[in-house]
């Protein structure tokens, strides 16, 4: 299925969950989400016969500066096509649903956007930092990140 | 979890739960990997396994950089072992961004480049698996075949690790004139090498008898933990982008995509997972051979931009690197520099998996199944 009849499946389903679709951006056109369904969205992206993305390629996340975002690369094995959802969240409130009941991958991957930008996923199993010491303070690949002078009282030189 | 048994002599026997940390320095877990096992006695309850130790901050770094090119010697430094894999799933992605086609030769030179490098670290994947159960001689014999493919590209590009040799639109160098009579001598004599592999370690009795069984991973477990490569492939999945989603030249060339059979277990066992790397040695042999044979006349440089700056957008794009799916997910503002790069690295992706297959099994399978796994720290940490 190409992107647009995706795009309009999922528009006829869920309505006014599709915030935004995103067709000029090339290479790769993308859809923004509400937060709050996006769980409902995976399951269905992941069970409807016709869609069957069973396999979650990439999440990552964004500093847009000002909001925080998640980017979700899924593809299907069966049907051979590919999507790109994604949900933006206030900086200062950066709360998502986690997809790790849907697809398992997304366990480390949300770990990793956790521990890079800060961002919490509600009801991940074990929400930890992954590639950072686990007494790291700040998330550093948000853009305003300060390089930290000190760590646990050490001077860091560089 | 408390079970109490009794001893030989009658007397009752009480046995505890310990946490024991097998790495970060271990040498079964190819790297600085650190796996907090929960044990009651012999028998893993629990693998929790952190990471982090090799975190050098590629995507950070890569936010600094003024150029698109001055990337790709950090990529190399991922996947240490099969840099050409990610210098190619680097470029495709930033070509991609940049919609500029490429020259033909350009194309086939990068694929005989990718498959030797496979093939290196297939090589490599074997002789270190050999040696976490116990077997030292398959390791020497997988080297000395390597060190042949590492003189091939260091005749190609002057380094023999970390290249620097596919750039966004094109090669660094040409091959050079003795390149193609050299590979050819090296194919004709790794056919033979890889019958005497499976003599020696493959079919080998005490082999099967630690690898056969052991870390039975299910097709769809697999695929809901988004592993794939060889180990997706080992559970029977087949799956293989370079078939499935043909990316560079891959379509011109035919070849199979080998799958784990449960030949001498059950299916997706670590036996499984090796055989399938031993397999791919062979079709990468058959790709190389008819990519000479076809290989076109150009210049590796006419596609080079003298300055890359792509419009604003997003794209993501894959590759089959031996350990699987490389992904790029790279996002322009419209500047030289790259607004966001992240790596879906396949190691990562694949080393999620270890706490669900190895709960119940002993301490030494769990060599075993790191082994299977085919982990690349640099590229797990990035």
């Amino acid at each position: 299925m190409t992107f647009q009849e995706i795009t309009e499946n999922l528009k006829q389903k869920f309505g006014t969950a599709i915030v935004e679709v995103k067709e000029t951006v090339q290479p790769d056109p993308y859809i923004i989400v509400d937060p709050n369904s996006l769980k409902e969205i995976s399951k269905y992206l992941r069970d409807e016969e016709i869609l069957t993305f069973d396999f979650l390629n990439c999440l990552s996340g964004l500093d847009l500066k000002g909001k925080l975002a998640v980017v979700y690369h899924i593809s299907s094995m069966k049907h051979k096509h590919s999507f790109v959802l994604r949900v933006e969240v206030p900086t200062d409130a950066p709360t998502v649903p986690s997809i790790e009941s849907i697809w398992k991958s997304a366990n480390w991957h949300e770990r990793e956007a956790f521990d890079m930008y800060g961002i919490i996923f509600s009801d991940h199993p074990d929400l930890r930092r992954i590639l950072m010491p686990y007494d790291w303070e700040g998330h550093p690949l948000r853009k305003d990140y300060q390089v930290p002078e000190f760590y646990n009282g050490m001077k860091v030189t560089y | 979890m408390e079970t109490i048994t009794k001893t030989s002599h009658g007397r009752t026997l009480r046995t505890e739960e310990m946490v024991i940390n097998m790495g970060p320095q271990h040498p079964s877990t190819h790297g600085v990997l650190r796996l907090e096992l929960v044990v009651d006695g012999e028998i893993v309850i629990d693998v929790i396994p952190h990471i982090g130790y090799l975190h050098r901050c590629f995507e950070k770094h890569s936010e600094q950089m003024t150029n698109y090119q001055q990337v790709i010697p950090y990529v190399d430094r991922m996947d240490y072992v099969a840099s050409m894999n990610s210098e190619l799933s680097f470029a495709i992605a930033a070509e991609k961004l940049l919609k500029i086609q490429i020259p033909e030769r350009v194309d086939y030179i990068r694929v005989i480049m990718c498959e030797l490098q496979r093939i290196a670290s297939h090589l490599i994947a074997i002789g270190t698996y050999g040696i976490d159960i116990g077997a030292f001689t398959p390791f020497l014999f997988c080297f000395r075949d390597r060190e042949r493919i590492l003189d091939l590209f260091e005749m190609t590009c002057g380094a023999r690790l970390l290249y620097n040799y596919i750039w966004i639109g094109g090669l660094s160098h040409d091959l050079p004139q003795q390149f193609i009579p050299t590979l050819k001598e090296f194919i004709v004599d790794f056919r033979k090498n890889i019958k005497e592999l499976n003599d020696l370690l493959s079919f080998n009795h005490i082999f099967i008898k630690r690898t056969a069984n052991i870390g039975v991973l299910p097709a769809d477990v697999a695929i809901n933990y988004g592993c794939s490569g060889p180990m997706l492939r080992g559970s029977g999945v087949k799956w293989d982008l370079r078939k499935d989603e043909p990316y560079s030249v891959y379509n011109k060339f035919d070849f199979e995509v080998c799958v784990g059979k449960g030949e001498v277990g059950t299916l997706g066992d670590c036996w499984d997972r090796y055989i399938v790397r031993v397999d791919e040695m062979e079709q990468s042999l058959r790709i190389i051979e008819q990519a000479i044979q076809t290989l076109p006349e150009g210049n590796v440089q006419s596609a080079v931009p003298k300055r890359i700056r792509p419009n604003p957008g997003e794209a993501y794009a894959r590759a089959e690197s031996p350990r699987g799916e490389l992904g790029f997910y790279i996002m322009s503002d419209g500047t030289g520099t790259p607004y966001r790069i992240k790596a879906r690295s396949p190691a990562f992706v694949n080393l999620s998996i270890i706490s669900e297959i190895s709960r119940g099994c002993m301490i030494a399978d769990l060599c075993a199944i790191t082994g299977s796994v085919d982990i690349v720290l640099g590229e797990v940490d990035r």
